[in-house]
């Protein structure tokens, strides 16, 4: 058979304009299989608010979050940073997470500096860097407002964990897949609250649904000074901090 | 904890791209420089680098089949890839990447290759033995009609096909800048003079490096290098390599004088852990010498056999100058922290997936496939054939 150079190149021309066609967008994710039967996503928006002033650095957190999320060693969804800042230098503040804080801090060194704890944790951001970044969608929002991933989806490229601007993404060694908090999403859609809002000694740590007109999140946002990490980065991110310092990163 | 200093987020203790990551845009940058370089003749009418034309064609290629493999070998779940292709989140740069890839490879390269080269194509079909016969007919995928109109038609669309791929190398390299260039949270990648700086960078190296490898092709095959050829080669690369550093000290400039937030961080990194490679590898070695060498071959009158070896030595020290360019954006991305309070170590490994051993096997295949390629397709007439090769191809082809 002779194809001529002018079938060729038409037929070739034509499978290279439909091939890119035929490539479909990233398919909807479910919500999460981790998500409770009969849970409306729609009616919930969920958020955090952390309030500094009540974090005693304990540790607690942190140790429940690894407990219930499996978190590997190294690797943390949550930590809690202690920020000692001298003066008014909040360009230079001397920060620690001795192991994410899991164990709690040593004592502190310098009795001179103004000192507290800041609970890290993902922002759960509304315009979110990673899931924009995302070549094949695992990254997405869920309805309700909580940034997921698809394990199962997910190529472990790394190019979210750079996104990132808040150093809250890992690779997990055991599934070469990146991993997050995910606000205890198979608890959270079960009314439960997250693991580390409910180890919290001081109630430092709250979960908040926005959607919710009778959660205490209204109130807290409307007596606070609240501020979110980064806001530079316009990424609306939903953990509200209330007292959190200009040093903070 | 080991290698670090100052304070970094828990999770920034272990870097993300290796040195697998630094290859893929100095592989692509190779392939965007090559092709630009060949474009020089067939669109721009610069019959100097003619000589050149096939060898940028073929080194092009080379370059860019190899291009994802070190993608490929850096994700955690490679099986995985092809979702990329068949259901790309259309927000993500990473993703249109692929697309931009195949478009370039299939679009651009192999047909430009495949005209180019579709006279001489039919002729080997009918004129080897033993099994290339049947490979040159299968590349001459069913057309072998060679006469006088269908050469014309070749000669046209394999012009359309080059004018359309000069943007589309463009495009290629400049969205690798792009894809780094896009990351607001990474202050020392966030700049929109990166698809530039990267473009201009990879042509930079394209040029030097078929600069190199026609000098060294024609060293094995004992020929005279054309030096109106490498003349004119060496004078590209030296205009091309002032625009790209006007663009790299433009980029530092503003940064400086500018000041953010991260600077202070940035300035230290460059000083303290990226001093050999941005300084002296990359600015002094990499661009000040080679652009001071390119410079004195054009301002005075040395003899031949000297600018044959200037031309080398500046290329040479051109390609390491571009691969600790790109070394300095990935690494140097991610040796400091996202906190602007600390700093972090890359240990590169020896024998592991994303180790020194499978960068440098990365680094050689190019050239292997180069090898296979220019035996498949020679760029130049052997000797014979060396005064009218077309005719005396077609001659054989009628015989």
């Amino acid at each position: 058979m002779t194809i001529s150079r002018r079938d060729l190149l038409s037929q070739s021309g034509k499978l290279l304009i439909l091939a890119p066609v035929a490539a479909v967008p990233a398919p909807p994710r479910r919500a999460s299989e981790d998500a409770a039967a009969g849970y409306d996503p729609s009616r919930h928006r969920w958020a955090m608010a952390i309030d500094i002033d009540k974090c005693i650095g304990c540790g607690n957190c942190v140790r429940a979050c690894e407990q219930e999320n499996d978190v590997p060693a190294g690797f943390f969804r949550t930590w809690i940073e202690r920020y000692q800042v001298s003066g008014a230098d909040q360009e230079h503040p001397k920060v620690e997470s001795p192991d994410g804080g899991r164990n709690g801090f040593p004592p502190s060194s310098n009795s001179n500096a103004k000192e507290f704890y800041v609970p890290k944790i993902c922002n759960q951001c509304s315009e979110s860097p990673c899931v924009q970044v995302c070549p094949v969608g695992a990254t997405f929002d869920s309805p309700d407002g909580v940034v997921l991933v698809d394990q199962s989806y997910c190529l472990g490229c790394r190019y979210c964990v750079h996104a990132c601007p808040y150093g809250c993404r890992y690779i997990h060694p055991g599934r070469h897949t990146v991993d997050k908090c995910t606000f205890c999403y198979h608890r959270i859609t079960r009314g439960l609250t997250t693991a580390c809002c409910e180890a919290c000694p001081t109630g430092a740590r709250a979960l908040a649904d926005l959607k919710d007109p009778r959660d205490p999140i209204h109130e807290f946002l409307r007596v606070n000074k609240v501020h979110v990490l980064k806001p530079h980065m316009a990424t609306r991110a939903k953990v509200f901090y209330a007292s959190l310092d200009g040093a903070v990163r | 904890m080991h290698g670090v200093e100052g304070y970094i987020y828990p999770n920034e203790l272990e870097l993300q791209w290796s040195v697998l990551i630094v290859l893929y845009p100095y592989l692509t940058g190779l392939v965007a420089g090559a092709f630009i370089l060949a474009s020089l003749e067939r669109v721009f009418k610069v019959a100097a680098v003619k000589p050149t034309y096939r060898l940028a064609l073929l080194t092009a290629l080379a370059f860019l089949l190899v291009a994802p493999l070190p993608l490929q070998l850096h994700l955690g779940r490679p099986e995985r890839s092809f979702e990329m292709y068949l259901t790309p989140h259309r927000s993500s740069a990473m993703a249109m990447f692929g697309f931009v890839y195949l478009w370039y490879l299939m679009v651009v390269l192999l047909l430009e290759i495949w005209l180019e080269y579709r006279v001489e194509i039919v002729g080997w079909s009918k004129s080897a033995r033993g099994p290339m016969r049947w490979v040159y007919k299968a590349l001459t995928l069913g057309s072998d009609d060679i006469g006088p109109e269908a050469r014309a038609v070749d000669d046209k669309v394999g012009w359309i096909v080059t004018v359309i791929g000069i943007p589309s190398a463009f495009l290629l390299h400049g969205y690798v800048g792009f894809i780094f260039g896009s990351v607001k949270a990474n202050a020392w990648w966030s700049t929109p003079l990166m698809p530039i700086v990267f473009l201009f960078s990879a042509m930079v190296s394209g040029i030097a490096a078929v600069l190199l490898l026609y000098m060294a092709a024609m060293k094995v095959k004992r020929r005279p290098i054309d030096m109106r050829c490498a003349d004119t080669i060496a004078k590209y690369l030296f205009y091309v390599f002032l625009i790209d550093f006007s663009l790299e000290m433009l980029d530092l400039v503003h940064r400086i004088y500018e000041a953010d937030e991260s600077f202070r961080t940035l300035d230290f990194m460059v000083q303290t852990r990226l001093y050999v490679s941005q300084v002296v590898i990359q600015i002094l070695l990499g661009t000040c010498l080679p652009l001071a060498i390119l410079a004195a071959t054009q301002i005075f009158r040395i003899g031949e056999a000297a600018r044959r070896a200037l031309y080398a030595t500046a290329a040479v020290l051109t390609l390491a100058g571009i691969f600790a360019m790109r070394w300095n954006v990935v690494i140097g991305g991610q040796l400091f922290s996202k906190s602007y309070l600390g700093y972090t170590t890359y240990k590169l490994e020896f024998a592991t997936r994303e180790g020194l051993l499978p960068a440098l096997a990365l680094m050689i295949l190019p050239f292997a496939i180069l090898w296979v390629l220019v035996k498949l397709l020679p760029p130049w007439p052997e000797k014979q054939a060396i005064l009218e090769p077309s005719d005396a191809t077609i001659a054989g082809v009628k015989g």
